[in-house]
C-alpha cells in the first residue's frame, strides 16, 4: 500500500500513470482537459493534494507547462499530461527546458491527426516527439510504452532519468493505451540516492551564491556555442547508455517486424501464430524512441539473419525513417501505415507479415 | 563625511547596459533596496520576462532566471506553490505582461497566487526597438504605427492595472511613476508593501511602474520624464487601487 493505494490494482492506464507518478514523488501537476488524457488530470485533482502535492487545472496548456517548469525550477518533481494538439502548444518550453536543463515529465496520449483530429489512437506525433518538435535543435528522452504495466514502470523511470540527466522526459502513448484497463503492479520507484543533487535549483540563495539560469542568452555569443557543445556531449552519453528495446522470437528469423506501442502489442499474437506454423518471423520493439536503439536494431537484424523488415505504424510512417537510417539499406523495408486514428487487427497484421514473407520467397526464387 | 547613500550589494557592480534615461536601472535599484530592507535576499526568487528586463539576471544577486515571453506569472505560480516561504517576484514589461502574457497574469490574479508582479510600463516594446504595445497611447508613434496609434485601426489602449484589479483575489495593486524623486520614493513604498503582503500570504500583488524609453520614443531623457508626468499619468493614474490591509477605502 502507498498512502492507502494498493500495490496491485485493476486500473485504466491513465489512472495507473497518475498513481505511478505520485509514487515516484511527483509533487506538482498542472493540466487541462483534452481527450484522451483527461483521466490523468482528474486522478491528480482527486489524489495528489492529499498525498503531499499541488494540483492546478491551468487556464491553457502553455500556462500549465510554465507552472510545471516553475515547480521543477525549485527542484520538485513535476508533470504535465495532454494530447497531440495541445502538446504542440508546449514545444517552446521543451526547447527551453532542454536548453536550461530543467527536469520534468511530460505525457502525450496521442490522438488521430493532423489538426484537431479525432479520438482514435495514433502514432502521428513521433516526429514531434523525437525531431524537435520545438525549435533550436535539442534532444529529449521519449518512451513508447506498449502495455498498462509498461506505462507504470516507464513513468517511474521517466522521473528518475529526468533528474539523472537534467532533462524533460516524455511518455508517448496513444488513445488505445490510455483507455486500456489491466492489472498492474506498482513496484518501488528507482532509488534516488545516486542521483546528482539539485544544487542548481532556485530555492533562495541561502548559504550559497545565487543560482542564475539563462545567462547564456545574455552574454557573449561564444557562451551559447559552449553551452551547445555541453548539451551535445550530454545527449551523446544518453544515446550510449539509455536505449531500451524488446526482442520477440528473433532467433533464426527471415522477417523482422519493427513496431512500438499499440501495434507492437497487437503483433505479438500473429507472430506467435506464424511461428507455430513454421514461418520465421520475429519483432524488434523500440521502447526508447529517442534515443532510438539503432545499433541494437542492426545487431538484432544481423543476429537473426532476417532478410526483410516490416514496419507497422499508426501513422503515415515516421518511426520507419529511424529504421531506414539505422539499417542503411541492408534489407528491403515494407511499411504498413494506419492513419487518422485507425488501428489494425491481429489478423490484419498477420496478413501484412505473410505478404512480406511472400515477397521474400519471390525475391529468393 | 556623512554617508548619505550606499549601493546595496544585491545590485552588483556590473555596469547597466540600459539606455541613457531608461528607468529600468531605478526599478532594479528599488527592488534590491526593498528586498534588502525586508531581509529577504536569501528567500527571493526573481523571474523576468523577455523585454529589456531580461538583462536583470546580470545585475541582481538573488536566485533569478528569465523565462518565455509572457509566461512569468505561471512560472512564478509553480515556484511559489512548491516554496511558499520564498519571495517570488516577476519583472515584466507592458508588452510581456499585457500582450502575450495577459492570460497568465489575469489567471494568476484570479487564483490569488501569492506572487508579486512588477511591471515597468513604458508603453512600447522596447527590447525589439519600439513596436506597438497594448498600453501605447492614442496618437503614439511606434515603428508599427508611424502615423500614430489610431484606435479604429489599432485598438484601444489597455489599462493593465485596472484589468488585473478586477480579478477576485488581488490583495494589493498599485501604480507609481518613476519620473521624479518624489514619485520614485512612492514607488519604493508600494514595492515594500507588495512584498510584505506577499510574505503574509494575503493574495496576489502587483506594482505597475510608469517608465521611460527615450530611445524608442525618440526623445531626450529629460523630455521622456516630462512625457511620463504630462501624458502618461493622466492616462494611467497613480495610486493604490487595492490594498486589503488598508482600513476603509483606498483612494487612488
Amino acid at each position: 500500500m502507498h498512502n492507502g493505494s494498493p500495490d496491485r490494482a485493476f486500473m485504466h492506464a491513465n489512472d495507473a500513470l497518475a498513481e505511478a507518478a505520485i509514487r515516484a514523488g511527483c509533487r506538482f501537476y498542472a493540466g487541462y482537459p483534452i481527450t484522451p488524457h483527461t483521466e490523468i488530470l482528474e486522478y491528480m485533482a482527486v489524489n495528489l493534494p492529499s498525498r503531499g502535492g499541488v494540483f492546478i487545472q491551468c487556464e491553457q496548456e502553455i500556462a500549465g507547462i510554465s507552472m510545471v517548469y516553475g515547480a521543477a525550477l525549485t527542484g520538485a518533481r513535476a508533470m504535465i499530461s495532454s494530447s497531440s494538439t495541445a502538446i504542440s502548444l508546449m514545444q517552446e518550453w521543451l526547447s527551453v527546458a532542454s536548453a536550461l536543463e530543467v527536469p520534468f515529465v511530460i505525457v502525450n496520449m496521442a490522438r488521430g491527426g493532423p489538426g484537431l483530429g479525432n479520438l482514435g489512437p495514433s502514432q502521428g506525433d513521433y516526429f514531434q516527439a523525437t525531431r524537435g518538435g520545438g525549435h533550436g535543435g535539442y534532444r529529449m528522452i521519449v518512451f513508447g510504452p506498449s502495455t498498462t504495466q509498461e506505462v507504470v514502470d516507464l513513468t517511474m523511470l521517466a522521473f528518475h532519468l529526468a533528474d539523472k540527466w537534467r532533462s524533460p522526459v516524455m511518455i508517448l502513448g496513444d488513445a488505445a493505451i490510455a483507455t486500456t484497463k489491466e492489472t498492474v503492479v506498482f513496484s518501488d520507484p528507482p532509488d534516488q540516492s545516486e542521483l546528482p543533487p539539485k544544487d542548481w535549483a532556485l530555492t533562495g540563495a541561502s548559504e550559497r551564491d545565487p543560482n542564475k539560469l539563462g545567462l547564456e542568452s545574455l552574454v557573449e555569443p561564444a557562451a551559447q556555442a559552449r553551452h551547445n557543445l555541453h548539451l551535445l556531449d550530454k545527449w551523446d552519453r544518453i544515446q550510449q547508455t539509455e536505449t531500451r528495446w524488446e526482442e520477440v522470437a528473433l532467433d533464426d528469423a527471415d522477417l523482422l517486424l519493427v513496431a512500438y506501442g499499440t501495434p507492437a502489442r497487437i503483433a505479438k499474437t500473429p507472430i506467435l501464430h506464424l511461428r507455430e506454423g513454421g514461418a520465421k518471423v520475429g519483432m524488434f520493439r523500440p521502447i526508447t524512441l529517442w534515443p532510438f536503439p539503432s545499433q541494437e536494431l542492426v545487431a538484432a537484424l544481423e543476429r537473426s539473419g532476417a532478410r526483410r523488415v516490416a514496419v507497422i505504424e499508426l501513422s503515415a510512417g515516421q518511426m520507419v525513417e529511424d529504421v531506414r537510417l539505422a539499417l542503411e539499406g541492408r534489407v528491403p523495408i515494407d511499411l504498413h501505415p494506419y492513419v487518422g486514428g485507425t488501428m489494425p487487427t491481429a489478423s490484419q497484421i498477420g496478413n501484412h507479415l505473410e505478404d512480406s514473407l511472400l515477397s521474400l520467397r519471390e525475391v529468393a526464387t | 563625511m556623512r554617508n548619505t547613500f550606499t549601493k546595496i550589494p544585491l545590485l552588483n557592480d556590473q555596469q547597466f547596459q540600459f539606455c541613457p534615461g531608461c528607468t529600468h536601472g531605478t526599478t532594479l535599484r528599488l527592488m534590491a533596496e526593498v528586498i534588502d530592507k525586508l531581509g529577504l535576499q536569501e528567500k527571493a526568487v526573481v523571474i523576468t520576462g523577455d523585454g529589456c528586463m531580461a538583462w536583470a539576471p546580470q545585475y541582481l544577486e538573488v536566485d533569478i532566471t528569465l523565462v518565455l515571453h509572457g509566461r512569468a506569472p505561471a512560472v512564478a505560480t509553480g515556484v511559489k506553490r512548491m516554496r511558499p516561504d520564498s519571495l517570488v517576484v516577476t519583472i515584466q514589461g507592458d508588452g510581456d505582461l499585457a500582450s502575450i502574457g495577459l492570460g497568465e497574469v489575469l489567471h494568476a490574479a484570479a487564483r490569488g497566487e501569492s506572487i508579486t508582479v512588477v511591471c515597468p510600463n513604458n508603453t512600447t516594446m522596447g527590447m525589439t526597438h519600439g513596436q506597438l504595445s497594448p498600453t501605447s497611447l492614442p496618437g503614439q508613434k511606434t515603428t508599427v504605427t508611424p502615423a500614430g496609434r489610431d484606435v479604429q485601426t489599432h485598438g484601444a489602449t489597455m489599462d493593465i492595472s485596472s484589468l488585473v484589479a478586477s480579478q477576485g483575489r488581488v490583495a494589493y495593486l498599485a501604480r507609481a511613476s518613476l519620473h521624479d524623486a518624489k514619485s520614485t520614493l512612492m514607488a519604493k513604498k508600494y514595492l515594500l508593501k507588495a512584498f510584505d503582503i506577499q510574505m503574509k500570504g494575503l493574495g496576489f500583488t502587483m506594482v505597475e511602474l510608469l517608465s521611460s524609453c527615450p530611445t524608442c520614443w525618440k526623445i531626450s531623457p529629460p523630455d521622456a520624464l516630462k512625457y511620463i508626468e504630462e501624458t502618461m499619468i493622466p492616462a494611467f493614474p497613480v495610486g493604490e487601487l487595492i490594498d486589503v490591509t488598508a482600513e476603509g477605502e483606498v483612494s487612488a
